[in-house]
């Protein structure tokens, strides 16, 4: 018979495997190193804040409304905090910076009790004029807030203009003063 | 390099005490039915988790409408909604002090007559289309409604070929 076709070196495609490989390895190493962002920020951002009535959660602080909200000109501070949450703990030195230079905050105590909030607020200072209690987490998922603690600055209409989530630490100041600044 | 949330977290699996106490209700022997009860106290007098809030879950948490009806529209929406805290369950999954506030925010919504559908747009609203397992028919969304159509379509084109073949064979 003729001669047997010339034979073919195994070609690109013997590469094939190993560079699928490779291509999983750097999904791998992307996934670790720059893991996607798992903070889900409130869609609320923009919007005014929803209608809410809070109880005090303290006895020497009124609770808190909506209504409160439009009444002054001034943008303030919305605080998302509990008594059994740890970064709310770290938190409260920047509050309380904050609240020496004048900044107005108030407070949602999410599902606490008041005598843990009493204890929370004597141990770590109380920053707030207002503090409302919300045992059913219903403020917090009206506005779109997804844990504690988180702030947001509320404008002098009531409107929702930062969210700022997690713990605010000492290098987060002058962007929480900017974004009051921005809200005048 | 690693990313941890800012957060307070604290993420546990909905233990299985509930669907265990319906199947102890099933189970005629009384010493099965012991052992499980000795399995539910277990469970249910565990110490709280440290960084846990102090309060009762809320009154819709774990406890089902009294309508079937209502209760089973609650299950279906609740089976499709994020839990916010523990990512990758849903709020009818997650025994997270949030997502029970989720899920008595759903039944009283429901109860009180809201669409579930509603209630699901409500949510998003706030969260995004993140807070959804079931994805919205949106522009970002068009090629994945389309896509099983047009591999529908290619492979009715491909086999259209096929079998003309053989007809001439």
């Amino acid at each position: 018979m003729s001669d047997p076709a010339p034979k073919k070196g195994p070609g690109l495609a013997v590469w094939l495997p190993l560079g699928l490989f490779v291509g999983f390895l750097a999904l791998v190493v992307v996934g670790l190193y720059w893991p996607a962002d798992r903070e889900v920020s409130s869609a609320f951002i923009g919007k005014p804040l929803p209608a809410f009535d809070l109880p005090p959660a303290s006895d020497d602080r009124p609770g808190l409304a909506t209504a409160q909200f439009k009444e002054g000109g001034k943008p303030r501070l919305l605080n998302v905090f509990a008594s059994w949450c740890f970064p709310c703990k770290v938190e409260a030195p920047q509050l309380a910076a904050l609240a020496q230079q004048g900044v107005e905050i108030d407070g949602v105590a999410i599902r606490d009790r008041k005598e843990d909030v009493a204890g929370f607020l004597k141990q770590y200072g109380n920053p707030f004029k207002r503090i409302g209690k919300d045992d059913l987490s219903q403020v917090q998922l009206a506005i779109g807030s997804s844990g504690v603690p988180e702030t947001f600055v509320i404008d002098g209409k009531g409107i929702i203009r930062y969210q700022h989530i997690g713990d605010i630490r000492q290098e987060d100041i002058p962007l929480i003063l900017r974004k009051l600044a921005e809200a005048q | 390099m690693f990313s941890a949330s800012r957060h307070s977290r604290s993420c546990r699996a909905k233990s299985r005490h509930q669907a265990r106490r319906q199947v102890s209700r099933l189970r005629s022997t009384r010493t099965v039915g012991v052992l499980l009860l000795t399995f539910l106290a277990a469970f249910t007098l565990a110490p709280p988790a440290a960084a846990q809030d102090m309060l009762p879950p809320a009154p819709y948490a774990y406890k089902q409408l009294a309508d079937p009806a209502q209760e089973a529209k609650a299950q279906a929406l609740m089976e499709t909604l994020r839990c916010l805290k523990c990512q990758s369950q849903s709020i009818a999954d997650s025994d997270a002090p949030m997502a029970g506030d989720m899920r008595h925010q759903v039944r009283t919504r429901i109860a009180a007559g809201e669409d579930p559908e509603a209630i699901r747009q409500w949510l998003i609203e706030r969260y995004g289309d993140y807070v959804s397992y079931t994805p919205q028919v949106k522009p970002i969304t068009w090629p994945l409604f389309a896509a099983p159509l047009l591999f529908l379509a290619l492979a009715a084109f491909l086999l259209r070929g096929r079998f003309r073949r053989r007809k001439a064979a």
